[in-house]
């Protein structure tokens, strides 16, 4: 089964994006920042992370940095969960190493459909 | 005796949650009890367990019909002696006295009062429609407290109006503050 | 995929309404010290909430926190300066989302008020900052319409040449070619040329690297945009070219021709291109919907599959458009039709979905968030119950007296764990008083403004937990008193500059715990309470006579007494007693104590003592006749046996104990109750002295028993509350027991002295 991390800090989004793909499937697990992320990330290996980007302790971009840092997480799907659409955001989320984003909002079948595109 | 009738309540209350759904059988489930000479009967939904006797805990300054409060598996519920209520003389506490636990809507919520009668009797199904109205003079308790006289099995059965009965308000308890508070 | 997102609805509200409190706070900080940490924390609440509204169709709230995020933005960028204005702003920002959440909740219209606020904030964002975000709301709803535009223009190109030549490092984003390939290929026929000839020698290539670079030809019915939007994530990482190529004539009828012969069932990618292009009733969005679903199905299917499919929807919708196949013309009247339905299917959805919501609302409760500590503390302790339950009844199965002592210990370990279980419960219910701690800054803030007056508020002890239950009801009176502090207890700037004091005032609130209480001061640093002047306005009243002789915290106490309160009183006065009356009787239904201490030209401290939990009382069991009533510990003073004993007796009939140099009225607890089982007077017996609310009394009893912590149960869930009785216990052999109430049996026996004394007179 696909194993998924979502990282959100609002308990709404997060147990939206759990429900939806839990609903689809997916092996979920959820982290509230990016530090609870990080840790989750080394105790298993997950196949694809999904973050947000504005979280308090660590935001989702140094979360993403540090990620592709760690061997096993070098080539998995990264996807961003961001409400900002302008380019240079977009960019500093392709620089530190996100495979793609999700703009907010979306809704369960938009967010499905962009997670099946990355799976292999 | 009390096990069997509660049985008894709930097999009938299944049936009567049957027929309601088939909607074949006519008329309600009564259950009827022993008062003094006397025989009562209230709705079967109005009931909610019956218990054997047992002393409540004295509440105080209290009418001597109100006997007290009892804990019915944590909560504190009063109990009131109908035969005292009914002002009958003549009453004991043996074996087959009961307290008759009944709920009653009070300002909106289910408030719960235990009635202690001589006994109970009978489970029985009667078209509402066959229940008389209380004559004027006919009857020793205050006019109140009666709401029907049904015929069972060529006796009469006074059915109780709950609504007076159990109201709080109507109660008269020296020192006491206002009838059950909305929790 | 159905997922009903108002699942979801009581978290966001939850977390919004948190986050708005935490924005609250952090504005009021932001005013003393600007840091850019603050200006973080307030972004990321508005953009949380932005994003949930967003997310749940919450469509008014998610515009206002839009320019709100965008003003905060410039802030945490530092572009722009933090000023009152803004901080005010704000301020009344979230004082306006908190009410636009609250209706939404109810299901009530939002109403304008926002509108007004968001013009501010466009104001303020000044005129090129307006053109921006417009064009950004532009821009988001072009993305938005985008794919139905993309569907229902007729410009659409069948043949595209795209190159892509990816940067070597690709990989490491995540990002697979092959999945963009795979995404293309469900577009339309895809073709692709790999080209090599950037790969290196054996031993200079690195496996992580990609060096191929691809030529791909599509067939699809697709804009530049849409095959654009599939590179979206790597566009900056590659060379990328895309180009329509000419269709050839001949091949465009080929497809044509296919499609006839192959009039056979009718597949779910077809429906969704006929809905599109031929139903033009049917709404955009529910158009969107069906596409979506299609499109779905279509990616499951096997990849012959797919292609076959795709095919159909090329050329199907070419000959709709065009309008030359009758078959066609006939397969989407039926769809209309079709589409009508799941329409009115939809309106039914909303519709339970309508009356779930109600009856949702209707049964939600309130609840509370527990530290996952808390919860595991209480996991262990159950498995420890376990282990001891598991334990006695192995030994209660084939029990000899030799195991007497096991049993023994085997009980007393229970015990320890009950009662340590029980603590634990309690403490679930306790929460940190900051919780209403923090709503006063905001108060002190506007209130300061109004009065004219400089105030600091310091807050101290704000982690101390105390219950729920006593929390909520503390919020007002709480309040009330820093509202006092603040408009009576501080002086006027002038005066406090007169008297040599600092300009600004400082109210101060601190919380500790004590015993088993919990203690709140509320401390001003203003000019005091004169005692003379409250004595003279107390006689004035008729409170008291003139020339009765009262210590000073009697004096002072006077202020919380009914009937001291009036306007008249308050303007003439220093000023406390406005409603202090109140906020007395509400700490006193807590089962707490307020006490004052001032000192003149220095300041004024209300000390609140409260019980931790309204649900347990240390209780001291006592016997009167048959029956065992609990008297709270704390109220027992002291118990005489009666022997020892002097009692005088008073103007009609009045029994009296002389304690020290009070009179202290005595109630045979017998009599009063009208006990009659279990025996007439007791000459042996003893005198309890109790003390509530500062009133002493005698209670004759006749045997003081055992002390325990009671659970307190209200005795007028089912019947009504009787003045004495404070409520009822459960005691251990499952019998109820009666709590008494100090201040009830005090006012009884003040009552029926007045009758008595009427009576003699």
């Amino acid at each position: 089964m696909t194993k998924i991390l979502a990282v959100d800090d609002s308990a709404s989004m997060r147990q939206m994006v759990t429900f939806t793909l839990k609903s689809a499937g997916f092996d979920v697990t959820e982290a509230s920042d990016g530090v609870e992320a990080l840790k989750a990330a080394q105790s298993k290996a997950f196949d694809v992370v999904i973050s947000d980007v504005n979280m308090p302790n660590m935001d989702g971009l140094t979360l993403v940095k540090k990620l592709r840092a760690l061997g096993n997480y070098k080539f998995i799907p990264i996807l961003m969960l961001t409400t900002e659409s302008s380019g240079d955001k977009k960019q500093a989320g392709r620089a530190a190493g996100a495979t793609g984003w999700i703009v907010k909002p979306f809704n369960p079948d938009q967010l499905l459909a962009t997670v099946k595109k990355v799976i292999s | 005796m009390t096990t069997d009738i509660m049985q008894i309540i709930q097999d009938q209350e299944v049936q009567q949650i049957e027929s309601d759904l088939v909607g074949q059988e006519t008329g309600s489930q009564y259950l009827s009890f022993v008062v003094g000479d006397e025989e009562f009967s209230v709705s079967i939904l109005k009931v909610q367990e019956i218990r054997a006797w047992e002393e409540p805990t004295y509440l105080p300054n209290s009418p001597a019909y109100v006997k007290g409060v009892l804990n019915l598996r944590g909560t504190i519920v009063p109990v009131m002696d109908l035969r005292k209520r009914f002002h009958f003389k003549q009453y004991r506490y043996d074996t087959t006295t009961v307290i008759i636990i009944l709920k009653n809507q009070y300002e909106d919520k289910d408030c719960l009062m235990g009635c202690v009668v001589d006994g109970v009797s009978d489970v029985f199904n009667l078209d509402e429609s066959t229940i008389c109205d209380v004559p004027e003079y006919g009857c020793d308790i205050d006019s109140d407290f009666t709401s029907g006289i049904m015929t069972v099995d060529d006796h009469a059965v006074t059915l109780l109006n709950l609504d007076n009965l159990l109201n709080l308000d109507l109660i008269d308890h020296p020192y006491s503050g206002t009838g059950a508070r909305n929790v | 995929m159905e997922i009903d997102l108002s699942q979801f609805h009581q978290v966001f509200f939850e977390e919004s309404f948190e986050g708005l409190d935490v924005m609250e706070q952090e504005l009021l900080n932001l005013e003393e010290d600007s840091d850019l940490e603050n200006v973080n924390t307030i972004f990321r609440a508005a953009h949380s909430i932005k994003g949930g509204s967003a997310t749940f169709n919450f469509k008014d709230v998610a515009d206002f926190t839009h320019v709100m995020e965008t003003l905060l933005d410039e802030m945490r960028e530092g572009s722009r300066p933090v000023t009152r204005e803004i901080i005010d702003l704000l301020l009344k920002s979230v004082d306006c989302l908190r009410g636009m959440l609250n209706k939404i909740q109810d299901d009530e219209p939002v109403g304008e008020a926002h509108c007004e606020l968001i013009n501010s904030f466009n104001l303020l964002l000044s005129g090129e900052a307006i053109v921006e975000t417009e064009v950004n709301t532009a821009a988001e709803q072009a993305v938005e319409t985008q794919p139905i535009a993309a569907d229902t223009t007729e410009d659409l190109h069948h043949y595209w040449n795209i190159q892509f030549i990816p940067q070597s490092h690709i990989l490491e984003t995540g990002n697979e070619p092959v999945r963009m390939f795979r995404e293309l290929k469900g577009m339309g026929v895809l073709e692709s040329t790999v080209d090599v000839s950037k790969v290196p020698d054996f031993d200079e290539l690195v496996p992580e690297s990609c060096f191929l670079s691809w030529r791909l030809r599509l067939d699809a019915d697709t804009e530049y945009d849409t095959i654009k939007e599939v590179f979206e994530w790597v566009e900056d990482e590659c060379e990328l070219t895309i180009d329509n190529a000419e269709e050839p004539e001949v091949k465009k009828q080929d497809v044509k021709k296919q499609e006839v012969e192959k009039q056979g069932p009718i597949t779910e990618s077809e429906i969704s291109v006929d809905t599109v292009i031929s139903d033009k009733e049917v709404t955009a969005v529910e158009t969107d919907d069906i596409e979506v679903s299609g499109a779905e199905k279509t990616t499951g299917d096997s990849s012959s599959d797919k292609m076959e499919s795709t095919n159909a929807i090329v050329s199907i919708s070419g000959a709709v458009s065009n309008k030359t196949s009758d078959v066609a013309k006939e397969k989407s009247q039926k769809l209309a039709t079709e589409t009508q339905n799941s329409s009115q299917a939809k309106v039914k959805s909303t519709a339970v979905n309508e009356e779930k919501k109600n009856q949702k609302k209707a049964t939600s409760t309130a609840s509370i968030r527990v530290g996952i500590d808390k919860v595991d503390t209480l996991i262990d302790l159950v498995g420890e119950l376990v282990i001891t339950q598991s334990m006695l009844s192995e030994l209660g199965d084939n029990f000899t007296m030799a195991k007497l002592n096991q049993l023994v210990s085997g009980l007393s370990e229970l015990e320890q764990n009950t009662r340590e279980l029980q603590e634990s419960v309690m403490r679930i219910r306790m929460l940190p008083i900051g919780f209403v701690f923090n709503r006063l800054p905001r108060m002190v803030r506007d209130l300061s403004s109004q009065l004219g007056k400089k105030v600091h508020l310091a807050i101290k002890g704000e982690s101390t937990e105390l219950d729920k239950t006593v929390m909520e009801q503390i919020g007002d009176p709480l309040t009330h008193l820093v509202r006092n502090a603040l408009d009576h207890g501080l002086e006027s700037t002038e005066q406090r500059i007169a008297a040599g004091k600092s300009e600004e005032g400082t109210v101060t609130l601190n919380a500790f715990h004590q015993g088993g209480n919990i203690v709140i001061e509320v401390s001003d640093n203003g000019g005091g309470i004169d005692p003379d002047v409250i004595y003279d306005k107390a006689v004035e009243k008729g409170m008291i006579q003139q020339g009765e002789e009262l210590v000073k915290e009697q004096i002072l106490g006077l202020i919380m007494e009914p009937g001291f309160s009036t306007a008249a009183v308050v303007s003439d006065v220093s000023g406390r007693g406005v409603g202090m009356d109140v906020v007395k009787r509400n700490i006193n239904n807590l089962g707490g104590s307020v006490e004052i201490e001032s000192n003149l030209g220095k300041g004024t401290t209300f000390t609140i003592r409260l019980p931790l939990t309204l649900a347990i009382l240390d209780g001291q069991l006592i016997r009167v006749a048959n029956e065992v009533y609990v008297l709270p510990l704390v109220s027992i003073i002291e118990s005489i046996p009666l022997s020892m004993v002097e009692i005088s007796k008073i103007a009609g009939d009045m029994k009296v104990y002389k304690l020290h140099n009070e009179y202290v009225p005595i109630i045979d607890l017998r009599e009063e109750f009208v006990i009659q089982r279990g025996g007439g007077a007791n000459s042996e017996g003893l005198l309890a002295i109790v003390e509530g609310e500062n009133r002493k009394i005698a209670l004759k009893i006749d045997d003081l028993m055992g002390q325990q912590q009671v659970v307190i149960k209200s005795l007028d869930s089912h019947y009504k509350s009787i003045q004495g009785v404070s409520g009822a216990t459960i005691l251990g052999d499952g019998r109820v027991s009666l709590i008494l109430d100090i201040v009830g049996l005090a006012k009884r026996a003040a009552i029926r002295a007045n009758h008595r004394r009427e009576k003699v007179a």
